[in-house]
């Protein structure tokens, strides 16, 4: 995974509270391997009318091409599903701003390498008021430029190292080995029915 | 008659604390004697060392995997990785589980799902509950069922609901695919903490009203998002007169409030579950075990980041009507009408209230339902189902309908008590274990615009099929809607049979 600190891009708005992970892809799509791409299948029933065809005025639908989107709060609440943010991330996205994230689903963002910038409410709605436009986001300072709009985005310093080192976790912990089989050896001691029988 | 605006107001009355804890928050990693929450505890017994940024590497005691976890194998088969502790390490069928004739798979990609898991299975020597075993189950029934569920253990699963597991004292949440891969590849996981809330409910629940209910009543008025960033730990008499069975309904509903994490201080309801479970330590290691547990609470003074409390009284059999785990109400309220809602709700209101095809203002009881569903990791425990037969002996349902119950032993314990032929003699079909019409990966799902009574977790647009439309209850409440064949308040159904 590639780090990052700076990313211009377009920006959509997706104006929807509580955006679940079963609408970003529902669970039907979710047994096909990843290389196969899951960036057709983001909101895959909410892009669509009800004859199946692709809603022309839907925001992801008229701008391919954007790579940032501002939605409402709670985004990707529900399931641990990875490939959700599988999904934004394969269809070009390399931000979500919102006035909140579900918290399973900020994390797999942040270890995917897309950004989740949570950004107080009233500031959210200004963004939203200049979409579609192209915005600047500055990940050292927590920073969002679209036009006139200036916001700061909440980020815990964890995830926003990550993000910026492009760090993989596995890599990082084989660094703590000692640590880890020093720490085993212990916890056989103290609590040795955590191996069962 | 309570209204959705009553539900709003009643969210402002429970304010949060102030966050002292921030102030604390230095000294307590030095101060022993400060007194700690659950979570503290929990926390700390389980940090191998904490980063300059604020992340903690944990160590996991149990490491449970299904089908849906096959991101994560690959990621391991990626770097030709063994799994670090395949004795703490265990593989359950349920996700894509067939719920009829398992024998034959019709769907190709099905087939392939459980296979994959199993080939995993056996790559890594890992013990699998499979189709044909015994105890299978729903990954977050059979822990507790088996006692690999213990208090004062790490427990992760690539599944939202693993906070059903913090019901017995464990520190219990779910990860996504690249955590499980690193869990695999390491035992260990890198977290930042959360910070703690307390969920109190005091006094006692009224005949018919369940840990289900308490869920619904909490999330429904703090909201989807009430709990993100916390863990919730839920306190008071309520929560010690339930059962663990109640206890892990109420942990495993956290993740809809927001919570990633839910858990109840483990006591003698806990350990009177615990013992003599298969995977359950026995004899002088249980007695140390228990020792040890004993101080898995939080201790007189300490602080949370925020508190809530409610009063068992006020909690009545409870609903959703919309598209969310917030959008919940009692049985005896009316529709919410967006027109009257605050800005911030009425968009929501009209989009569920469109989706789900029900018209503003008017009373939830009476909605007709075309099918209704017992089953998942929510409901499906032996005691949710000996209240939904309580409901059906003796009657009829007026829609079709099935009962999945939460692993093979729960069904093998129902068919003993002869709870299945009460739910075939009510006309509902009475199907194998998995997670089934919860979650429509096995090919079942709930058909366009049809509307299911359902004792599962989530009632998201097209979360049991495009289309479909859910209204979350507990068992005995969906039980009511099948007899009635609309949404009603089960309790005068329940008159002496409880």
């Amino acid at each position: 995974m590639a780090g990052w600190t700076h990313h211009d891009g377009q920006a959509i708005s997706l104006p929807l509270d509580n955006v679940d992970t079963d609408q970003l892809i529902p669970a039907r799509f979710m047994s096909i391997p990843r290389a196969q791409g899951y960036g057709g299948h983001l909101l895959y029933d909410l892009r669509r009318d009800e004859a199946g065809d692709l809603r022309s005025d839907f925001p992801v639908n008229r701008w391919p091409n954007a790579s940032i989107l501002i939605a409402g709060r709670n985004f990707g609440c529900g399931s641990s599903r990875e490939a959700a943010v599988y999904a934004l991330v394969d269809a070009g996205f390399r931000a979500v701003i919102a006035p909140g994230f579900g918290d399973i689903f900020a994390g797999n963002a942040v270890n995917n390498g897309l950004l989740p910038a949570q950004v107080e409410t009233d500031m959210v709605a200004a963004l939203t008021a200049a979409t579609p436009g192209t915005a600047q986001i500055d990940l050292e300072n927590r920073r969002i430029v679209m036009g006139d709009v200036q916001a700061e985005f909440a980020l815990g310093d964890a995830a926003r190292t990550k993000l910026i080192n492009g760090w993989d976790d596995i890599d990082l912990t084989r660094a703590e080995a000692e640590r880890i089989t020093a720490y085993r050896a212990t916890r056989a001691q103290s609590a040795p029915w955590v191996w069962p029988g | 008659m309570i209204t959705g605006l009553d539900a709003v107001e009643q969210t402002r009355r429970i304010l949060p604390r102030p966050r002292i804890r921030l102030e604390l928050g230095q000294s307590s990693g030095i101060d022993m004697t400060a007194p700690q929450t659950l979570l503290d505890k929990l926390w700390s017994a389980h940090e191998i060392r904490k980063r300059a940024d604020g992340a903690s590497l944990l160590w996991v005691d149990r490491h449970l995997v299904h089908e849906g976890s096959h991101h994560g194998f690959a990621k391991l088969a990626a770097r030709g990785l063994p799994v670090a502790e395949p004795a703490l390490t265990f593989a359950v069928v349920d996700h894509y589980a067939p719920v009829r004739d398992r024998d034959h798979i019709a769907d190709p990609d099905i087939a392939r799902m459980i296979r994959t898991l199993e080939q995993n299975a056996d790559t890594h020597g890992l013990r699998i509950f499979g189709l044909k075993d015994p105890a299978q189950g729903i990954v977050h029934v059979i822990g507790p069922e088996q006692g690999l569920t213990l208090p004062g253990l790490l427990v992760t699963c690539g599944d939202s609901h693993t906070s059903t597991h913090g019901a017995l004292g464990a520190l219990a949440f779910g990860i996504g695919a690249t955590e499980v891969a690193h869990v695999l590849a390491t035992q260990t996981v890198w977290q930042v903490k959360p910070r703690a809330m307390r969920i109190t409910v005091e006094g006692t629940l009224g005949p018919g009203v369940s840990a289900k209910d308490i869920a619904l009543n909490w999330i429904s008025r703090l909201g989807t998002d009430g709990a993100r960033g916390h863990a919730v730990e839920y306190a008071g008499s309520t929560i010690r007169g339930l059962s663990v069975e109640g206890r892990l309904t109420l942990c495993n509903l956290s993740i809809e409030g927001g919570a990633r994490f839910g858990m109840v201080a483990p006591d003698a309801v806990a350990l009177e579950y615990l013992r003599g479970r298969p995977m359950a330590p026995e004899d002088a290691v249980w007695d140390r075990a228990v020792n040890t547990w004993g101080a898995l609470h939080t201790n007189d003074g300490a602080s949370f980041d925020r508190e809530a409390q409610f009063d068992a009284a006020d909690i009545a059999p409870t609903v959703t009507w919309g598209t969310s785990p917030e959008q919940a109400l009692p049985i005896d309220a009316a529709l919410p009408d967006p027109s009257r809602l605050p800005d911030y709700k009425a968009g929501a209101a009209k989009d569920a209230l469109d989706y789900m095809g029900l018209s503003p203002g008017r009373p939830v009881e009476g909605v007709p339902v075309d099918q209704v569903f017992i089953g998942s990791c929510t409901n499906a425990r032996i005691e949710d189902l000996r209240m939904a037969a309580a409901v059906l002996a003796g009657r009829r349902a007026q829609v079709p309908g099935q009962v999945s119950p939460g692993s093979a032993l729960v069904r093998a314990q129902a068919e003993q008590e002869g709870l299945d032929r009460i739910f075939t003699n009510a006309g509902l079909d009475w199907v194998q274990s998995g997670c089934s019409l919860c979650v429509g990966m096995n090919g079942e799902m709930v058909g366009p615009g049809k509307r299911c009574a359902s004792s599962t977790n989530r009632n998201f647009r097209g979360r049991q099929g495009p289309g479909a439309r859910t209204h979350l209850m507990s068992p005995a409440m969906v039980a009511a809607a099948a007899v009635a064949g609309h949404l009603i308040d089960v309790r005068p159904m329940l008159e002496g049979r409880i």
